[in-house]
């Protein structure tokens, strides 16, 4: 028996055990509150690096909660599990290491972001439990066991977007989440309980060995993909998503972008994974492709007309889903074309490490730009971008930091932005020439409605009112100099990141055989 | 209980139960696409999470079943499948809880808004 062993539960252990010591915690006073609050964020963050070393060398990861033993799966002689069980393969510690990264610095920069509101009791405990759903989502074997952490994530989101209770806009948004977020959360809960109805399993790797096509299942499919890529914020479902975004505390909105990340994960782990027997067909790539370049091209077309920066940004997050969705219909289009045991052409892997590497990408420097907006709204005291001007020459640490994040979503070459960008049309060619057209479009908008947001809220000559303007707190700035470093850590060792991660997060994902092995055994 | 698949009731009385469920699903659907009061839209996604949880308890059910609970169960052989009672009490207590969340942001936005209607309560737009 070793400590090791039980990474997976510490995984959700910790940050849940914060969310309901910090009332507890928060008696001592605001130095032992804020104490507290790192230090659970930062043993979240540990145990996540901890299981992407145990996990990034191919191997997985089973957890079995409420056992007699930890590792068992099939207990008393069952020939399917019955328990609720944690199954991390490197794609969903890939998650892990982003969700835990970016709920970190989201944490460091909330501490003196928010100091100046009162409630900040019940903002630490939303926030442990928000973290919580998304890790639990990317962690989770079980489809019932994901839409908890989808609902625990989601309520506790739904709270820190109306945190600011006495602003109608922020009410209105939660309640506009909350509202299709709902409706969506049953759709699933449908979907689930059908496959539950037809194979009596609701493990992922026992339904994913059972898994016929057929009519319920192109429908349950039909649900879940539509509620998760509701979930990420895919083109026609994406209006909660500007809302929420620009009215959530800026902290937020950086762990936010992550959560939509984990719903991401569940939708390529259920084509990828649960249902090849029916995505074999090729339709369903062609959809996430669909998908992927509507909301790439339209998230960018309604970001470029915004002067409200955090609006502008949820709207570029839409298009950046896109290239996503359009690199994981790419691959699951290539899987079609290959046999069913994991072998793929290569056009195919390219695109699907290409994704993964967006995700990674789009983590850092989409929270990166969401805390950037959050410093300009706390030294400016508006969103507006009309109203701001001038201010590189006293805020120069942000203007820097939003530098580096805006060149990186703008696929600017050096950037990581470029070559997860780059992967992605290389490799969406093979399948049509239209596709990597749509991608190089939205990117130069991109770049453009970037360039826009720089140049008015950094350069020109300063405002008036804003001449009593100061950089913000170190606290601040320290949150954001940890996406910063990651986002040139990643723009910087490509090739390492690719090879160590991507590359085989990729691999994982194929091996669908490996997957349900360890559950059912040798099989 | 076993673990292999079991046949779903095919009789006349298992299937109106499911037809009830479609019936209540689509009338919560309907609610919330079509009302224009804040209330009646909570209501529907109230709804909506009961036909869910109904759905889940009657995919469990097995024609003639006892309790799932072997040394209580007495003679019967048959058992009704307990996960889907563990999925609904789950369930119950999400519905339960984003309904409470849900009336008290309705309270907030009628303080701030001073109506109902959702055609009034439109600041976010563009």
């Amino acid at each position: 028996m070793n400590w090791h062993d039980h990474l997976p539960a510490f995984l959700v252990m910790i940050p849940l055990l914060g969310a309901f010591l910090t009332p507890f915690a928060a008696s001592f006073g605001k130095t032992a509150r804020n104490a507290f609050f790192m230090l659970f964020m930062a043993l979240t963050l540990v145990v996540g690096m901890l299981l992407c070393t145990a996990t990034f060398d191919g191997g997985v990861l089973v957890y079995v909660m409420g056992g007699e033993n930890f590792s068992l799966t099939l207990p008393s002689g069952m020939s399917y599990p019955v328990r609720i069980l944690f199954e991390i393969d490197a794609f969903g510690s890939l998650l892990i290491f982003c969700i835990s990264f970016a709920a970190f610095a989201g944490a460091l920069f909330s501490i003196q972001y928010m100091d100046r509101f009162s409630g900040w009791k019940r903002f630490m405990s939303l926030y442990f439990l928000m973290t919580t759903g998304a890790l639990g989502m990317s962690a989770t074997g079980d489809l019932f066991n994901f839409f908890v952490f989808v609902e625990i994530s989601s309520i506790a989101s739904f709270g820190l977007v109306a945190f600011w209770r006495d602003k109608p806009e922020s009410l209105e948004a939660s309640f506009k989440y909350m509202l299709i977020s709902q409706v969506a959360a049953m759709l699933l809960l449908i979907a689930i309980g059908s496959l539950y109805g037809k194979y009596n399993a609701l493990n992922m790797g026992a339904l994913s060995s059972m898994l016929r096509s057929g009519t319920l299942e192109r429908v349950s499919l039909a649900l879940i993909l539509s509620v998760l890529a509701f979930k990420c914020g895919a083109f026609p479902m994406h209006t909660w998503m500007p809302d929420a975004y620009a009215e959530a505390p800026s902290g937020v909105t950086c762990l936010l972008v992550t959560v939509s990340q984990a719903s991401f994960y569940g939708l390529i782990r259920v084509c990828y994974t649960i249902f090849p027997a029916v995505t074999q067909g090729g339709t369903v790539g062609w959809i996430l492709i669909a998908l992927g370049c509507m909301s790439m091209f339209f998230g960018v077309m309604m970001a470029v007309v915004q002067h409200e920066i955090k609006r502008l940004m949820g709207y570029h997050s839409i298009s950046q889903v896109g290239y996503m969705l359009l690199a994981m219909g790419v691959g699951l289009l290539a899987l079609s074309d290959g046999n069913s045991n994991g072998t793929v052409a290569a056009y195919g892997l390219t695109a699907m490490k290409g994704g993964l590497f967006h995700v990674v990408n789009y983590s850092f420097y989409k929270g990166l730009l969401f805390l950037c907006a959050g410093a300009l709204y706390y030294a400016t005291g508006t969103r507006d971008l009309d109203k701001m001007g001038g201010l590189a020459r006293s805020m120069p640490w942000t203007a820097g930091m939003f530098a580096v994040a805006a060149a990186a979503i703008s696929g600017l070459p050096p950037f990581n932005g470029f070559v997860s960008k780059w992967m992605i049309y290389e490799s969406s060619f093979a399948v049509h020439p239209l596709l990597p057209a749509v991608a190089m479009i939205t990117s130069v908008l991109t770049l453009a409605s970037f360039a826009k947001v720089f140049q008015a809220a950094f350069l020109g000559p300063s405002k008036a009112k804003l001449v009593a303007v100061r950089e913000v707190p170190y606290g601040m700035l320290a949150g954001m100099a940890i996406l910063t470093v990651m986002t040139l850590l990643l723009t910087l060792f490509p090739g390492w990141f690719m090879d160590n991660f991507f590359e085989n997060a990729a691999r994982a994902l194929l091996d669908r055989q490996g997957y349900i092995r360890a559950v059912l055994g040798g099989m | 209980m076993t673990d292999t698949i079991v046949d779903t009731p095919s009789d006349f009385a298992g299937n109106a139960a499911y037809v009830l469920v479609a019936f209540l699903v689509i009338m919560a659907l309907y609610s919330i696409l079509t009302q224009k009061n804040l209330i009646k839209i909570c209501i529907g996604i109230a709804v909506l999470g009961s036909s869910v949880n109904f759905f889940l308890v009657l995919l469990g059910y097995r024609q003639g079943g006892g309790i799932p609970v072997y040394y209580l169960a007495g003679a019967k052989k048959t058992m009704v499948l307990p996960t889907p009672q563990c999925l609904t009490l789950t369930a119950i207590v999400i519905a339960l809880a984003t309904t409470a969340l849900m009336l008290s942001l309705v309270i907030l936005i009628h303080k701030h808004y001073g109506t109902l209607n959702v055609d009034e309560i439109r600041r976010l737009r563009g």
